[in-house]
């Protein structure tokens, strides 16, 4: 049981995708302009990766070593076909809302990622706990993102108005330039948060909390393939 | 030929596929530590992109839609994606092979890169013909092509100069993307 609280809660914090890893940039960027789209397309992923990471497990022993990328890509991308599907019919609004990135979910580096990394190793417990662990710590990310987002370039969080009535929406924040310097300004106040925790702690100066590219695993992948 | 020549420019400058649209996020972080590096995966994506969009465009065409699999688009053009990029890593090696040792390493990690998928399925979306498709597909790569390697110039200055320790790596990167994303910003709304 601890074991598996292990697995789960290292997405939480200290593994937290987007933020901690730098992973699944693209739809952290693109859907974030309000709270509620970061958290409707948080909600797919979670869907997407803790079912991948269940089925790839399950699968991992059977799967030989040279095609087993195309085979995470076919279980990704059926899951994602579901979640389209099911988009489509019950959440219609949301759907059109996420667009393109919707599909997408299929090359965010999360999934083959974590399927490369964990789940293709571990059993499948354990890898359903680390897929919905990095599912909800990538939710709360984006959700935090998007409310972060809306409340400075809407004036609102989950459509709730809640700034005072003379403020101006500062529209910077919900294009694209505002994207990039919010994610940006964010991970840096991570690094530097992740250091002064060191540092009070009396230890090393810490190396960044935040990795730099690479912890998708994609260029280990060539490597090993070339 | 207006046209075309519209849909080339707001592909590259308007509607950048990194900087407005906000595909191919990994790449653009990961590969532009120089330019030589970023110049061997622009040129890459460049070559791929318009393959995968013309491959994609015939499969819809005269596969999905007359046995109404239209459903499946996800599955079948990222399955297309990634044979294609296989069968062109097989072909360089054998045909080319100076060519593949420049581009080979950036082949496999292409297939994962959103920025193709996405340019199949915006095609789709907005219901290109054949030529279209191709056009739009080569223009948006070329965007690509353009931030990454403007991003690896001023990265490669950047390393010189004194930052503090918590903005190094991504977060600069990040940031400085955003500065990118507002200059090309003002190429909105002169293609209405």
């Amino acid at each position: 049981m601890s074991t598996l609280w292990k697995e789960f809660s290292k997405g939480l914090w200290n593994e937290l995708p987007p933020f901690r890893l730098v992973l699944g940039l693209c739809p952290t960027l693109a859907v974030t302009k309000t709270a509620n789209n970061g958290l409707g397309m948080g909600l797919a992923v979670i869907f997407v990766l803790t079912l991948s990471n269940m089925l790839i497990s399950m699968v991992r022993k059977i799967i030989p070593a040279k095609v087993r990328i195309a085979c995470f890509i076919v279980i990704a991308a059926s899951l994602v076909v579901a979640v389209e599907l099911l988009m489509q019919a019950y959440a219609y609004p949301l759907y059109q809302q996420l667009g393109i990135f919707v599909p997408l979910i299929v090359v965010n580096c999360i999934i083959l990622g974590r399927a490369e990394a964990f789940a293709s190793r571990n059993p499948v417990l354990p890898s359903i706990a680390d897929g919905l662990g990095m599912g909800v710590g990538y939710t709360a990310s984006l959700t935090f993102l998007g409310a972060l987002r809306e409340l400075f370039g809407y004036g609102t969080v989950f459509g709730a108005p809640v700034m005072w009535g003379s403020f101006k929406p500062f529209s910077f924040m919900i294009e694209a330039p505002g994207a990039f310097v919010c994610l940006g300004v964010l991970l840096a106040g991570m690094n530097f948060f992740s250091a002064w925790q060191a540092r009070r702690k009396g230890g090393p100066d810490a190396v960044p909390a935040v990795s730099d590219c690479g912890s998708c695993g994609m260029c280990d992948m060539a490597r090993k393939r070339g | 030929m207006t046209e075309y020549f519209l849909l080339i420019i707001s592909a590259i400058f308007v509607n950048n596929i990194l900087l407005a649209q906000y595909l191919g996020n990994c790449p653009f972080l990961g590969c532009s530590r120089n330019i030589g590096t970023a110049a061997g995966m622009g040129a890459a994506v460049v070559f791929v992109v318009v393959m995968a969009s013309g491959f994609t465009w015939a499969i819809q065409r005269y596969v999905l839609v007359p046995f109404s699999l239209d459903y499946l688009q996800t599955i079948v053009f990222i399955l297309v994606i990634a044979a294609l990029v296989q069968f062109v890593e097989m072909f360089l090696k054998k045909a080319a092979p100076p060519l593949y040792k420049s581009l080979g390493i950036f082949l496999p990690l292409i297939t994962t890169n959103c920025a193709v998928l996405g340019i199949a399925i915006i095609c789709q979306r907005k219901d290109y013909g054949i030529v279209k498709t191709l056009v739009f597909s080569f223009a948006s790569a070329l965007g690509f092509m353009l931030a990454l390697l403007l991003m690896a110039a001023i990265r490669e200055r950047f390393e010189l100069s004194r930052l503090p320790q918590s903005m190094k790596g991504a977060p600069a990167g990040l940031v400085m993307a955003g500065l990118m994303s507002l200059a090309f910003f003002a190429f909105k709304g002169m293609i209405s």
